[in-house]
């Protein structure tokens, strides 16, 4: 170790070479912080401006009433229980069909397929299609599953409505299954597999359950999606006026937001008022809805 | 067994007849021959990146798992080619198991750690004896058995190692692949799970990949010294330099690379 005197300059341990600047970095921490704070703050500000106007709206005429009566030429009079219905039966049939199908086909194309041009191909188109107008979707309902297989859907209704909802969110859900699943250490899988586990042993057991979690976000912003949609279900032809409740899938129907629009839309400030208790309906559903998927992906990820 | 007894390929649990791996167009290790009689302690000790753990996966058919892995050559697991049409590599990897670099235990329960393994392959027995068997092979049952119910994930490192000692022990192989099982744990961890590699010699033969030349020596019966050298593409290329008795490789190799690598005057 003769080579100590032509050491180069960077190494000597006198020259300051590092130059904090504690302070700076601080300030930039609390400069992000700030803007973080901000966002933040301008989002729910948004929310409760929306959420405190409808609720001054509508919970005057949110009463039990409201939720158990049929909708009626006179405001006072009119509920919104088809529509409350409806939108249960289709997000039943929503989440029942887009849940196995689209997790299967994420499952699929992540843990099965090889990875080649076309399931390239495959995967750029699935990316696009979640962002196609929801309009499309309803032309595609409409020509698909109103008419062509009118024989199972019975035309305009809970199901042909249900069915068009899930091509619109399939996508979303497929994208996020995927990630989920990609999410997943190798180290788990290889865990499995050196036990002496068959591919779908190693799937069922320890990728499904490590993913759902991310799975089920992906659930939750889809049907949230899917229980505001209006457009695709007015091109397939739901009716805005229901004086019976669905009493299968192959009923017609009507849903919240339809139900809503069509108040909306109306001259008297009375119908106003009751689009704004309908509004106070659809958040609850939508909560419930939303409470369960994340009880459930709570569940999951308390076990890790 | 001495090295003057002529062995029969049935002292051997596994052959390896110059096996080549390759990921992709990089060829990683080449010409590996490599014979590991049955009931000992075989260590594969050598440089980063030389291709101790492409060969230890060599032995369960990991590569297979690896896209772009290739594996060239014969091996052969109690005398069967492991690469025919009547080897099933999930019924291989049952018979001969793996304990990886990091410790990765399911994110499950201790129990469900060790009870996983044993109920896809149809164990019949008690599986709470099974379980508590497994992890006192293991040596931490002490530490867990208040705990079976918690995540495998709220063991400290050591102890997820050697949970997953155990999990690997409880379907019974033949023979236990094991990687730098120790390079996550405290000398004290260290050294029950070479006290428990000791034990499980009776039963199992244990094929161990170590930076630790001390372990490689306390422990090991054999050990094969990997080195790699650098390829007129760029890239680095593993082989085998020697393998023979452990004292032999330690005290007196025939390679002056082995010579240096086990003195610590390597590079
Ligand atoms: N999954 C993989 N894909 C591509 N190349 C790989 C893969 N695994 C290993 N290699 C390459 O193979 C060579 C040998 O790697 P390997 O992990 O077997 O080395 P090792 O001897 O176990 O090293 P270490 O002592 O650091 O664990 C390295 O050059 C590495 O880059
Ligand atoms: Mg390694």
């Amino acid at each position: 170790m003769a080579v100590q005197d032509n050491q180069p300059a960077a190494l000597d341990p006198a020259a300051p070479m590092f130059k904090p600047n504690v302070s700076g970095r601080y300030k930039l921490d609390r400069i992000f912080a700030a803007l973080a704070w901000g966002a933040t703050a301008i989002a729910i500000a948004v929310l409760v401006w929306l959420i405190l106007t409808i609720l001054i709206d509508g919970l005057g005429s949110l009463d039990w009433q409201f939720i158990t009566s049929f909708p009626s030429r006179k405001a006072e009079r009119a509920g919104i229980l088809p529509a409350l219905v409806g939108t249960l039966w289709i997000m039943g049939v929503v989440a029942f069909v887009s849940f196995p199908l689209g997790v299967g086909a994420g499952l699929f194309l992540e843990e099965f397929a090889e990875d080649n041009w076309f399931t390239q191909l495959v995967e750029i188109n699935i990316s696009n299609l979640a962002g196609v107008p929801s309009i499309i979707y309803g032309l595609l309902g409409l020509a698909a599953f109103v008419r062509l297989f009118e024989s199972v859907t019975n035309g305009r209704t809970i199901l042909s409505g249900g069915l068009t909802l899930v091509l619109l969110i399939l996508p979303v859900i497929i994208v996020a299954t995927r990630e989920a699943f990609r999410a997943v250490p190798d180290s788990l899988r290889w865990a499995g597999y050196a036990l002496g586990a068959t591919k779908w042993e190693v799937i069922w057991n320890h990728v499904l359950p490590s993913a759902l979690p991310g799975i089920m976000t992906g659930m939750i912003l889809a049907l949230s999606r899917a229980i505001g949609e209006t457009a695709p279900l007015i091109a397939i032809g739901a009716a805005a006026f229901i004086p019976f409740l669905p009493e299968g899938l192959q009923s017609q129907f009507t849903v919240l937001p339809i139900q809503i629009y069509n108040w909306v839309g109306r001259p008297q400030a009375e119908f106003h008022d009751i689009a704004a208790s309908g509004i106070i309906v659809l958040m609850a559903v939508l909560l419930t809805m939303n409470g369960v998927a994340v009880y459930i992906r709570n569940r999951f990820q308390k076990t890790r | 067994m001495q090295d003057t007894i002529v062995m029969t390929s049935t002292d051997f649990a596994i052959q390896a007849e110059k096996v080549s791996v390759s990921y992709g167009s990089t060829l990683a290790v080449k010409d590996v021959f490599l014979d590991i009689p049955k009931n000992n302690i075989v260590a594969l000790i050598g440089p980063s990146g030389c291709g101790k753990s492409t060969v230890l996966r060599c032995f369960n058919r990991m590569n297979d798992l690896i896209p772009g892995a290739r594996v060239e050559g014969r091996i052969t697991f109690n005398g069967q080619d492991i690469h025919s049409k009547q080897v099933d590599p999930v019924q291989l990897r049952r018979q001969v198991g793996m304990v990886f670099q990091r410790p990765n235990p399911f994110p499950k329960s201790i129990y469900e750690n060790i009870a996983f393994g044993a109920r896809i392959n149809g164990y019949q027995g008690n599986m709470d004896e099974l379980v508590e068997r497994s992890l006192r092979g293991a040596a931490i049952w002490d530490e867990v058995k208040d705990k079976l119910k918690e995540s495998g994930l709220s063991l400290s490192g050591g102890q997820q190692q050697r949970l997953c000692i155990a999990r690997a022990i409880a379907i019974e192989p033949e023979v236990i692949l094991m990687d730098e099982p120790c390079s996550a744990l405290d000398p004290i961890s260290t050294l029950r799970v070479e006290e428990l590699m000791q034990e499980l010699k009776q039963k199992y033969t244990i094929i161990i990949v170590t930076h630790n030349m001390q372990q490689a020596s306390r422990t090991s019966d054999y050990t094969a010294f990997f080195n790699a050298r650098a390829t007129e593409q760029g890239g680095k290329m593993g082989y085998l330099v020697e393998y023979n008795r452990t004292e032999i490789i330690f005290q007196q190799p025939s390679q002056q690379d082995t010579q240096e690598y086990v003195s610590g005057r390597f590079g």
